[in-house]
């Protein structure tokens, strides 16, 4: 990339993949994190209900997004959350951040932080914390793209 | 007649206009004698207070507030139309509300131990949460099901696992709630098949499935076919248990998940009742009588912190559902116009910070469904916010109940807020906002028609974004969250649920598919595929046929599938 384009990538909006990666409709909080984003200027896409991880993949290099944002409420975190970090790895993909949220006991935190998988977030977080911590991961993704 | 329908709910809204009561003389003065100086004198500067219905509230109320004619009207005595009071003449002196609190997780082993602590500790009715995987009818097996098994509630794949639940309890003892929409009739068939083998006659069975489609696609999202061919498969177990199994009550009406998926209260009323009339609709096209099926109608309503509103909601439902159906729909019978429903206090109100404070919150949110009238009651646990409530949590959940209702002398007098200006006045609001979303509803051709374009969806995303802001902003205050926010939050214990069920469950189902006699299962499936593809035929005996032949959840619900198809819903961001 030359000069003049690296600017234009780097104005360009953060693209953020939300998805609810299991069996589970809870999406009062998926929803409310769309518009949150959205009026932080992101560009947000939204996986719909039940994706299979590899569906949330799939779009994520599709769409070529700069992060991928999980949402589970049913417990199953552990499971489908580390699905789609090996199913990322396996198709040798470093500059896509995920982050995860949800309702994750604080021991579960470190297990998905090791595969990768930031930010975490409980119910009561506030919004600006979420969308902070998505501007600074999608950031790193796009050094990344840049290399 | 037909002139008279079309314009029905802008003929109710109307009576609001002409009677709605208007602050006059009697405050007028006051705030300018009294109020006004001390506000000065005290440099207090009002500000605008409101409720989660966006409703504006005023500092006081008077008779000023009231409609003409109130008492007579709008209010009457309990046990008597419109039942705004209540629907039973002597409410709790006669009978306490029912302690029902919902569970289940794990194995089915598991839930059966849950069931009989519960029964021990004098609660009065059982209630069964089901798993994610048998809520949208796959298997423990299927690979969407890895990680999710027992998580969220019991896993059923198939009738062994319902023999297994309610094994040692007596069914003609006890009444069951059982959580499930999607495949609602399956469950209610099987629940009908360990009757049959417990030997137990169907006319003394008695429970209640949620069956509530509609509010899966405004708010649970658990579906698996089209709104149309659910509707359908609802239509069945109606007709078919309305002759069979009369004490089975087949839809619980629900408000609690449209209320915990961001609406108001208003909302929840008004989308609520909506769905009501929407069964009602279909009972009578499938050649029912209304005062007949009507009363197997329940309704399940959400009892969240703005203690006031809560309560007007709650008795504005039952005003609205008798009205209704007595002056739209022509029942006449007194009983059927009942509005029974069970509450649930808000799983959205508890917070994960400093738990201990949502044992406070469920017990104002547990006082306002007791003193709206509820016939049952669950009350949360302080840990949910963190995980599925551990048993400890769940105990002072129920001795919260048992409080309300032994101690305080609540329940020793009917409706004691009847008569309040404000919470008549606020009885009288929420009822005119749920008239107006009926028109607007009618309007858009009827709330099927509302679903399927995403307006009711969208609506409730609107609502819940402008609340989770107020929070942000601290215009809202949640104690602990945005306010005497504390660093350093301890853990507390919280139930963990193993891999364990998810390997057993799988192991169990083996078992089964190898001791059936696969010719039967295999006749019973294809026998329901035909069934299904003729609109005219009464899906449910060949649905009993497939449980019993031990067909699985899955291998049931893909006929269906197969059938129907599946359904996307309409773009919400």
């Amino acid at each position: 990339m030359d000069g003049k384009n690296l600017s234009l990538f780097k104005d360009k909006p953060i693209k953020v993949l939300l998805a609810k990666p299991g069996i589970d409709g809870h999406d009062r909080g998926v929803l409310v994190l769309a518009k949150a984003f959205r009026d932080a200027g992101m560009e947000v896409l939204y996986a719909g209900l039940l994706p299979t991880p590899e569906e949330v993949v799939d779009t994520a290099i599709n769409e070529d997004v700069d992060v991928i944002a999980l949402s589970l409420l049913n417990g199953a975190h552990l499971t489908v959350f580390r699905k789609i970090s090996e199913l990322l790895k396996k198709r040798g993909i470093d500059d896509i951040a995920v982050v995860g949220g949800g309702t994750i006991p604080d021991g579960d935190k470190p297990k998905l932080e090791k595969l990768g998988i930031t930010g975490n977030y409980g119910p009561g977080t506030p919004l600006s914390t979420i969308v902070d911590h998505i501007t600074a991961r999608a950031s790193e993704a796009r050094s990344r793209k840049m290399q | 007649m037909d002139g008279v329908k079309e314009n029905y709910w802008e003929n109710k809204l109307s009576e609001f206009r002409e009677a709605s009561g208007k602050k006059g003389d009697l405050v007028g003065k006051w705030r300018k004698d009294v109020l006004e100086p001390w506000n000065s004198r005290t440099k207090y500067e009002d500000r605008e207070y409101s409720n989660s219905s966006n409703i504006k509230i005023d500092e006081i109320y008077t008779s000023e507030d009231l409609r003409n004619n109130f008492e007579d009207k709008y209010l009457g005595l309990p046990g008597s139309y419109p039942f705004t009071r209540g629907i039973y003449p002597n409410m709790y002196r006669g009978k306490l509300w029912t302690m029902r609190m919902f569970s289940g997780f794990g194995t089915p082993e598991d839930t059966n131990r849950r069931l009989k602590y519960l029964i021990e500790h004098g609660e009065s009715g059982l209630s069964i949460a089901f798993d994610m995987p048998t809520l949208y009818g796959y298997d423990c097996d299927n690979k969407r099901a890895d990680g999710e098994v027992g998580r969220c509630g019991v896993n059923v794949s198939s009738l062994r696992d319902m023999e297994d639940i309610l094994s040692g309890i007596d069914l003609g003892e006890v009444s069951t709630s059982m959580t499930i929409n999607a495949p609602a009739a399956v469950l209610t068939a099987m629940y009908i098949a360990v009757a049959k083998k417990q030997g137990v006659p169907l006319d003394r069975i008695s429970g209640t499935v949620q069956a509530d489609i509609l509010k899966e696609y405004i708010a649970q999202k658990e579906w698996i076919y089209p709104p149309e061919a659910h509707l359908r498969l609802i239509r069945d177990m109606m007709v078919y248990c309305t002759k069979n199994v009369p004490k089975w009550n087949y839809i619980s009406i629900s408000g609690y998940h449209i209320r915990e998926a961001g609406s108001s209260a208003a909302q929840e009323l008004a989308f609520t009742l909506a769905d009501g009339f929407h069964y009602v609709d279909m009972g009578i096209e499938a050649g029912l009588d209304p005062a007949e099926f009507a009363p197997r109608l329940s309704f399940f309503f959400n009892s969240s912190i703005n203690f006031f509103e809560e309560i007007a909601k709650l008795r504005a439902a039952r005003r609205i559902w008798a009205t209704v159906l007595r002056e739209k729909y022509g029942v006449r019978n007194e009983r059927s116009l009942y509005l029974r429903f069970h509450t649930q206090t808000s799983g959205y109100t508890l917070t994960w910070q400093q738990p201990l404070n949502n044992i406070v919150r469920t017990t104002i949110e547990a006082m306002a469904a007791v003193l709206g009238g509820t016939q049952s009651l669950h009350t949360n646990s302080y840990d949910e916010a963190w995980a599925l409530p551990s048993e400890q949590a769940v105990k002072v959940a129920l001795r919260t109940q048992q409080i309300i209702a032994e101690e305080t002398g609540i329940p020793d007098t009917i409706d004691p807020l009847g008569g309040s200006y404000y919470v008549e006045w606020l009885t009288d609001r929420m009822e005119e906002e749920a008239f107006k979303y009926f028109s607007e509803i009618e309007k858009m051709g009827g709330i099927l028609q509302a679903v399927k374009t995403g307006y009711i969806q969208k609506e409730i995303a609107a609502t819940s974004y402008r609340r989770q802001i107020r929070i942000e902003q601290g215009k809202e205050v949640m104690v602990g969250v945005n306010k005497y926010v504390e660093n350093n939050e301890k853990p507390i214990n919280i139930l963990r649920i193993s891999r364990k069920a998810q390997k057993s469950q799988i192991s169990k189902l083996l078992s089964v598919k190898q001791e059936r006699d696969e010719k039967k299962v295999k006749e019973a499936l294809s026998e329901l595929d035909n069934a299904l593809r003729n609109p005219e035929e009464n899906s449910m005996p060949y649905i009993i046929s497939a449980v019993e032949s031990y067909a699985t959840l899955e291998e049931i619900s893909n006929v269906g599938r197969n059938v129907f198809g599946g359904w996307k819903e309409p773009i919400l961001v």
